[in-house]
């Protein structure tokens, strides 16, 4: 399905003092599509949400809307509409009237509101919760009324932005499988934000993942974990093994003193590449049978699989295996040419990818220090 | 939002503006007619002036009277404070209420309720005599004058401390007596210091009308205790001399900053003290 | 840490005993049949009848009533908007000078806003050559003066509190910036609007001081008279005292009472659903 596009960002740049927050973003967005902005805290997804809604302004470049440039026009007048990360409802109104302020705005008839914002309740699961006051309701159930109101508006674009980063984890499942449904219920092209690449690429059609204030890459969940463009991009979705590599000729890639079959051409002969080894991907044999090997110096059991860190030549390799390892184990690892992927050397490369610091705890205190 | 910043400034304009002509400019005015003479001339005679004894004097008594009261309102209110923030929630509002009760009063009234107290004829000295010890001399001493400030200021110091007192977090107390303080110095090294926001509160909002006030000395105090308040009230309203009234009023304004001043100070200190 | 020591029962009581004795005092003998204020002789309403009859009471207690009236109107709408205004200024500078020069009729000693007021007001009639400016209008700007920093320091908080976000989101949903002010700004910081209007009220009929500067006798506020009464023992005043003594008592309950109904029903209400 190839929809006509209906947002269209281009050469977007914003600045707060010498602070560069977007740097020359192009998009398209097409209707009736799931697309995410995904990135670390602080690399412009949130304030490239605000620039559609219109409370930000670039300082240059051009958004598009159907067509027309609506650079100019305020908040209120655009066909978007937002939800908020802390839902901003109106304390002061009931459930009822937070779904029916736009509508009364909107001069609706008494007769008109009462049915869409019956319509949009039902909606969202929350029949009946019409008299309630906000404030007595659970974050989830303010969640859905932002929705609902959202919703009850007819936009044609919906802007989320981190929306359910405030819920516990089982809540952010169950909202998250609920979300999709109403974006295909509904037909609108909904705009995410988040920092959560699980949820990222279980939700969205598209994946923006965003650095720095510049795109990293635009493509399906699949092309963005499969394929990712460079060191940045592998690391931030998933857990990814990056190695400098150098690629001999078309489909000879060379590292880890081995030289291993791959899928990947077009690069120069012997250019310098970085090397994407997803944990997953990697076979464990015998010490003896194995293209490399290695000593175990970490086992983590994580239920479906253990996680081992094998030092390969000093680099250290994260292994998803349902085999049990023993520290001090030496091993052989096999990799088939189609879980290598090569990308071209980027600022990023060296800084990711090399798991001699890893722990677990680290990585749950990167994650509180994002939220 | 270029729109927004502008809508911002017109909308506080008025405030700036009325700020600016009824705030601004009188202190400027009180400037003004302190370094003037009746002709409008450039002088200094009006801030040499406040050298001379009478008016060094009446300083000193004012800022001393303005001390003691402080010190005994804050020595009154501290405990009566701390047992009310112990109290049940709902006795503890009944006591707010009673406290408050006399400060929603006007001043003037509870001066005067003291005044008929303790004047020479009043029920105080009608008692005495009749029970054999004879009359005290109690009105138009300085002793009226720190009885009738304390009276009418206490209030001031008692709610800031209380409510310094009940946003103090009991956990805290708790942890300092499961580390070993025991009563005494759990009430000097963690009450005190945590309730210190409230008495600095207190001691301004106390100090800074006794050092101030004209009604109280002048209705209490008879001549012999004229404060600053008193003169100034004189030359302004009795004796038409608004240029010397603004440079006494003018020095009464920066002892009082530099008072306030001191007081923040100390408390910054002692916040630093207690956190290393 | 609930302990109730029977000294500290004592001692509070005893200080309570203490700031009411005047009072009471004052309560009794307003009753008192003759002047005295140290010995009953009987008891009597004569000198409520002399307040009910005194004109120039009851004429300063309108004048006290319409100012404060008012003033706290005006000074809340100023406030309100200056609040506004304050809250999106960008520099920090300009946000913390304006905030300083707005509180120092709160720091300041009432003695010196006082006469300040009134240098600035005689200045001003020399020049329009009006010797009795000192009156109603004076009065007004004075009381509005006084009352806004107060006023705006019980909205400021609320509209920091609020939701930064609320605003964004009547935007968005279709609400003009003035139609979002009026109808979310304003309801989420209406706690703090009233709360700033009773206060200023409360301030402006309690003000003696400042008053007695900057007004004349042509509008005299009922503080202002009273201090015209105390000058010589009158029990009239003692049957004042007594009347605002009580009028206080029954505000106060009236308010206690309303509270803890509101907090009850909106408990109930909670449960209900």
């Amino acid at each position: 399905m190839e929809n006509k596009v209906i947002i269209q960002l281009k050469n977007i740049s914003k600045s707060y003092g010498d602070e560069k927050v977007l740097n020359d973003i192009n998009l398209s967005i097409r209707d009736k599509e799931f697309i995410t902005l995904l990135g670390p805290s602080g690399c412009g997804k949130t304030t490239t949400l605000r620039v559609i809604a219109g409370f930000v302004e670039p300082d240059g470049g051009d958004v598009i809307f159907d067509g027309k440039k609506i650079n100019d026009i305020p908040p209120h007048k655009r066909q978007v509409n937002t939800i908020f990360q802390r839902y901003a409802l109106f304390p002061h109104l009931n459930v009822y009237e937070n779904v029916a302020f736009g509508l009364r705005l909107k001069k609706k008839s008494e007769e008109e509101i009462k049915k869409t914002v019956g319509e949009m309740l039902e909606l969202v699961n929350l029949k009946g919760f019409g008299k309630r006051n906000v404030d007595s309701l659970s974050g989830g159930q303010q969640q859905r009324v932002a929705i609902a109101r959202a919703l009850a508006n007819d936009p044609k674009v919906l802007l989320l932005d981190e929306p359910l980063s405030a819920l516990d984890l089982k809540l952010r499942k169950d909202m998250q499988v609920e979300l999709k449904n109403i974006q295909k219920e509904m037909g609108i092209t909904f705009i995410y934000v988040t920092h959560d690449q699980e949820e990222a690429l279980s939700m969205s059609d598209t994946v923006v993942v965003m650095d720095n204030g510049m795109i990293q890459q635009i493509g399906t969940p699949q092309e963005i974990y499969n394929e990712p463009k460079n060191a940045f991009v592998a690391d931030f979705i998933g857990e990814s093994n990056i190695l400098d590599g150098v690629m001999k000729e078309d489909f000879r890639a060379e590292f880890s003193g081995h030289t291993f079959q791959c899928l990947d051409k077009g690069f120069g002969i012997s250019e310098e590449v970085d090397v994407v080894i997803r944990p997953e991907d990697i076979v464990v044999t015998d010490y003896e049978k194995g293209m490399i090997s290695g000593v175990v110096t970490s086992v983590t059991f994580k239920g479906v699989h253990f996680e081992i860190i094998v030092d390969i030549d000093g680099f250290k390799w994260m292994i998803q295996t349902t085999k049990e390892q023993f520290v001090g184990d030496r091993i052989g690892l096999d990799i088939d040419p189609d879980s290598i992927h090569i990308m071209k050397k980027s600022e990023y490369s060296g800084r990711y990818g090399d798991y001699s610091t890893f722990s677990d705890e680290i990585e749950h205190l990167s994650d509180v220090t994002e939220e | 939002m270029k729109k927004n910043s502008l809508l911002s400034k017109l909308i506080s304009a008025p405030h700036i503006v009325w700020a600016a002509i009824f705030i601004v400019v009188p202190l400027v005015m009180v400037v003004y007619y302190a370094f003037t003479d009746r002709n409008g001339d450039f002088t200094v005679e009006n801030i040499k002036a406040m050298g001379y004894y009478t008016y060094v004097n009446v300083f000193l008594r004012s800022l001393w009277y303005g001390i003691i009261v402080t010190v005994i309102c804050l020595v009154i209110a501290y405990p009566f404070a701390y047992v009310i923030s112990n109290l049940a929630p709902k006795t503890q509002g009944t006591m707010v209420m009673l406290i408050m009760l006399p400060m929603w009063m006007s001043l003037l009234l509870r001066t005067y309720s003291i005044m008929a107290l303790i004047s020479d004829t009043g029920i105080i000295n009608s008692f005495l005599e009749a029970v054999g010890i004879g009359r005290i001399k109690m009105i138009n001493t300085p002793f009226a004058v720190i009885l009738g400030m304390v009276y009418d200021f206490l209030p001031f110091m008692i709610l800031p401390v209380y409510s310094a007192m009940t946003k103090m977090d009991v956990s805290l107390i708790e942890t300092a007596y499961d580390l070993g303080a025991n009563k005494r110095n759990v009430f000097l090294k963690v009450i005190i210091p945590l309730s210190r926001s409230g008495i600095v509160s207190g001691a301004t909002m106390v100090f800074v009308p006794s050092v101030s006030t004209f009604f109280i000395s002048q209705r209490l105090g008879g001549s012999k205790t004229a404060l600053i308040g008193e003169i100034i009230e004189s030359l302004f309203v009795k004796n038409n001399n608004p240029h010397l009234g603004s440079a006494i009023s003018l020095v009464l304004m920066v002892l009082i900053l530099i008072c306030m001043f001191v007081m923040n100070r100390f408390g910054d200190e002692e916040e630093g003290a207690v956190m290393i | 840490m609930k302990k109730k020591t029977p000294l500290g029962i004592a001692y509070t009581a005893l200080i309570l005993i203490l700031l009411y004795a005047p009072i009471i005092v004052m309560i009794i003998f307003s009753f008192n049949s003759s002047r005295s204020t140290s010995v009953m002789t009987g008891f009597s309403l004569k000198w409520y009848r002399d307040l009910l009859y005194d004109s120039e009471i009851i004429k300063a207690l309108y004048h006290s009533l319409i100012i404060a009236f008012l003033s706290a109107s005006i000074s809340t709408v100023l406030g309100t908007m200056a609040c506004v205004g304050i809250e999106r200024m960008t520099k920090k500078s300009a946000k913390s000078l304006l905030m300083n020069v707005t509180n120092i009729p709160m720091m300041n000693p009432d003695i010196v806003t006082g006469i300040s007021m009134l240098l600035l007001f005689t200045f001003s009639g020399l020049i329009l050559k009006k010797s009795d400016v000192l009156g109603f209008w004076t009065l007004l700007i004075t009381h509005i003066t006084f009352n806004l920093p107060y006023v705006i320091l019980s909205i400021l908080p609320k509209l920091r509190q609020m939701d930064a976000y609320l605003s964004e989101a009547a935007y968005d949903l279709g609400c003009t910036p003035a139609k979002a002010f009026f109808k979310v700004v304003l309801p989420s910081i209406k706690t703090g609007i009233i709360s700033g209007f009773l206060m200023a009220i409360t301030l402006s009929i309690d003000d003696f001081v400042i008053s007695y500067f900057v007004t004349g006798s042509s509008w005299q506020t009922l503080p202002v008279k009273i201090y015209s009464m105390t000058k010589r023992f009158d029990p009239t005043v003692y049957a004042l005292s007594t009347t605002v003594f009580f009028a206080i008592l029954i505000l106060l309950i009236l308010k206690n009472f309303f509270q803890s109904k509101s907090e009850k029903r909106s408990i109930r209400g909670e449960k209900t659903e």
